[in-house]
């Protein structure tokens, strides 16, 4: 059996870094961008675990919770303000919001 | 007390009468809605007030018997006493410093206050550094001791008699406001002891004579009056100034005793030059203000104004100021022969062709007028033959019979309820006759009969026309005393004479004034019976010299020493000659008072019997159509024609100018446009252009897409990480 080692941990979480950023870079939809925004930091999560495992150091591992403490609240305010901003303009799409320009 | 250090305060008096009066005077006077009364006399009076009027006038000893507002007689009495009674202060402040004057041995005494006008140094026109200065300094001579007498005393007669007179009036503080500040500027223009704080006097007692004569200003023509008044003075007044002026550039100084003493260092002028053209220029100033030809038609309108003030101002004071201060300026006339010539011409013109116009007049106020400005100019005859003496003394008797015949006349209207023409006069003589007996007495004191005060200035005057080598001066004296006759006795027949020419109204309401006004009038009587006693002629050699006491007195100012007593060595050999002048002028009094009395007393006044004269008469009866002539010269002449002239130069240069200076502004305007828009504007403008082409590279990049700018967090990212592992 292959063992799975921190390296794989580590593609994996540069796989989903990829991904989120790829994700937040091109897809249109806010919703979507948050969801990827989201995969950008399970990444980071993935990355903290296991560094936290590798090195038998329980502060990723704390790092993580925080992370994802965050991670909630940022999610809660991104959805709040997309709400807010439905009300002035109907549309999730990222590229019509462009209001904040020259 | 110190009298003659005070006389200061001899004018001060009425200044602050008339203060009084024209400040709170309305709070003491208030009853009226109208400060105007319409006219002279009571004919706006209903007629049950009028007869209460009446009554209350005959009362015996009540002396504001003339006081018709009932509801406040108390405070109509404080100005009834309190003006009347200010001028009786000055006239007893007067008589002390004039009695302790006499016994002093110096006859010139000079105050002075302070200094009033100063101004800067200059060169003279001999080199000298002069500098203008006039003091605020009063001058008491027995010049000016003669005319503050007269001043005060005349003047405190008419305002006794005016409390009567105006009793009825409205504006009856304004009327003795008036009065009292005409008193105040007079006894400035007397007692003043240079020409500038003279012409002080000079010009506020013009002010109170337009403010006098227009006092009924409702009335167009009295309004009027008292513009042409004013104007025609303010003509006199511009020959004062500058012959005050020039007399300052030529001597150094307006002071008289300055003046004085430098001209007589000078020698009299043997053809015209700067002395007489500075005596020609002061004279004009006098013939405005004495009302000699040709600015004498103010005088005979100024009778719009109340006959009190035709009393005081224009026949008695005010006009007697022109030959106050020719006799003022006596050493300079000396010294300018020809212009003494010209005064003493002028002076004879003015009497013959006023008293020529005064034959045929037909309204009493007129014809004393007339009679004034004639009389005036056998003052200005005596001043110019060089008999300064005589002219006061003729101005000091006229002042008296003058005032007397126009207050008698006041009386006559007053009685008459406000009728002027003598033509519905007549048969007065027993209804008043207080005012009749007191008129009969000025009459004959100017028509020249002997022992009354007009005959002993009159007969001196034509006496000394003779003497002084003005035979033509002294023939037209002559004929003019006999119109003066004729015309006063042709006033007293056709008034006070024949039968009532009245309507029946009026008839009915004559009555006699009150006794304001009629002791006024003895007084003034006794003045024109027993004035003259102090220049009997030196012919009449048994009066005793006592009786010659005016001429001595007024001989420490008026006749230098040495000329006095070669005067006095050159009349005798001519003894013979002046009783035959002297007369002849008494025949001539008589002839013409005999004369008026064939034509208008003889037989019933029907129609003017001059009328036989033809154009002669209706020369005289249009005034010789001097007021015509001067329209034409002068009002459509010159003010009009000069008026479209001077339109023109509004329109063209003054209004050009304005213009002008409009498109100036207009124009630099333009500029300052011009360089606002393209200067300042396009720095301003270019600054901005500047920011904004160059923010067009920098502002491509705020595209407000979120996901771009996550672009370049993720580009920035990248590179730092690049740089890190290429490193």
């Amino acid at each position: 059996m292959y063992p799975v080692t921190t390296v794989h941990y580590l593609v994996l979480s540069v796989a989903l870094l990829l991904i989120g950023t790829v994700g937040v870079l091109t897809r249109r939809n806010i919703v979507v961008i948050l969801m990827s925004l989201e995969l950008i930091l399970n990444a980071v999560n993935i990355n903290l675990i296991a560094f936290s495992n590798h090195f038998k150091h329980v502060s990723g591992q704390i790092f993580a919770i925080f992370v994802i403490t965050v991670a909630v609240a940022e999610a809660a305010v991104g959805l709040g303000i997309l709400i807010a901003m439905f009300r002035n303009k109907p549309t999730v799409q990222a590229d019509e919001i462009e209001l904040l320009k020259w | 007390m110190d009298f003659l250090n005070s006389i200061w305060l001899i004018p001060l008096f009425p200044l602050a009468g008339a203060l009084v009066m024209l400040l709170l005077g309305r709070k003491l006077d208030p009853q009226h809605r109208s400060d105007v009364a319409e006219a002279p006399g009571l004919p706006h009076l209903p007629d049950e007030e009028h007869h209460a009027n009446h009554q209350a006038l005959q009362e015996p000893g009540t002396f504001h018997a003339g006081e018709p507002h009932p509801h406040s007689p108390f405070k109509r009495a404080i100005i009834s006493v309190l003006c009347p009674g200010m001028v009786l202060v000055s006239f007893l402040l007067s008589l002390g410093a004039v009695i302790q004057l006499a016994a002093s041995s110096e006859k010139v005494h000079e105050v002075i206050k302070f200094t009033w006008l100063a101004g800067l140094p200059f060169i003279t026109q001999h080199g000298a550094l002069a500098r203008f200065a006039a003091d605020f300094g009063f001058l008491l001579d027995p010049l000016s001791a003669v005319m503050i007498l007269v001043v005060t005393f005349v003047g405190f007669l008419i305002h006794v008699y005016s409390v009567g007179y105006m009793g009825h009036e409205g504006g009856y503080y304004r009327f003795f406001g008036y009065l009292n500040l005409f008193v105040f500027f007079m006894l400035m223009l007397v007692l003043a002891n240079n020409y500038a704080l003279m012409f002080v006097g000079w010009e506020g007692v013009g002010l109170c004579s337009y403010l006098l004569i227009g006092f009924y200003f409702h009335k167009k023509s009295a309004a009027d009056a008292g513009k042409k008044a004013f104007i025609v003075n303010r003509i006199g007044d511009a020959g004062f100034i500058l012959g005050m002026l020039l007399m300052f550039a030529v001597v150094g100084s307006v002071r008289f005793l300055d003046v004085n003493a430098a001209l007589a260092h000078m020698t009299p002028e043997a053809s015209f030059g700067v002395l007489s053209a500075i005596a020609l220029l002061l004279f004009i100033g006098a013939t405005g203000k004495s009302a000699q030809f040709p600015l004498y038609v103010w005088l005979p309108d100024a009778m719009e104004g109340p006959t009190p003030v035709s009393a005081l101002i224009h026949a008695a004071t005010m006009v007697t100021a022109g030959v106050y201060m020719v006799a003022r300026s006596n050493a300079l006339y000396r010294l300018a022969p020809e212009s003494s010539t010209i005064v003493a011409v002028v002076g004879a013109f003015t009497a013959i062709l006023a008293a020529s116009i005064a034959l045929t007049q037909n309204d009493i106020k007129r014809v004393l007028a007339y009679s004034t400005v004639s009389q005036l100019g056998y003052m200005f005859m005596a001043a110019g033959v060089g008999a300064y003496w005589v002219a006061i003394f003729h101005l000091y008797t006229h002042a008296f019979f003058k005032a007397l015949l126009f207050l008698g006349s006041g009386s006559v209207i007053h009685a008459m309820s406000g009728e002027q023409d003598m033509r519905r006069m007549g048969g007065l003589r027993k209804k008043i006759p207080v005012t009749y007996r007191t008129m009969l007495i000025g009459t004959l004191a100017i028509a020249g009969i002997p022992g009354l005060a007009g005959f002993f200035s009159k007969d001196e005057i034509l006496w000394q026309t003779w003497s002084n080598g003005f035979p033509i001066v002294y023939v037209v004296g002559v004929i003019t005393a006999f119109m003066t006759a004729f015309y006063m006795w042709r006033l007293m027949a056709m008034t006070f004479f024949g039968e009532p020419r009245m309507d029946e109204h009026t008839a009915a309401h004559i009555h006699e004034s009150p006794k304001t006004m009629t002791v006024p009038l003895m007084v003034l009587a006794a003045g024109s019976a027993l004035g003259g006693w102090v220049g009997v002629p030196k012919l009449w050699s048994v009066f005793p010299e006592g009786f010659r006491a005016l001429e001595h007195w007024l001989g420490y100012v008026l006749e230098p020493a040495h000329a006095a007593e070669a005067a006095a060595e050159g009349a005798h050999g001519e003894a013979g000659l002046e009783w035959a002048l002297m007369g002849l002028s008494i025949a001539l009094a008589f002839a013409g008072i005999y004369a008026a009395y064939l034509l208008y007393q003889k037989r019933p006044f029907v129609k003017e019997p001059l009328q036989a004269l033809g154009p002669l008469y209706r020369g005289s009866l249009t005034k010789w159509k001097v007021d015509e002539i001067y329209d034409f010269l002068f009002v459509n002449g010159l003010a009009k024609g000069g008026g479209t002239v001077l339109s023109k130069f509004d329109a063209r240069v003054v209004d050009g100018g304005v213009n002008g200076a409009g498109w100036l502004t207009r124009s630099t305007s333009k500029i300052s446009i011009w360089w606002d828009t393209w200067i300042v504007d396009g720095a301003v403008r270019l600054s901005s252009f500047l920011v904004k082409v160059s923010s067009y590279p920098v502002r491509i990049l705020q595209t407000g897409s979120v996901q771009s700018y996550a672009l370049v967090f993720v580009i920035g990212i990248v590179a730092i990480f690049g740089y890190y592992l290429v490193r």
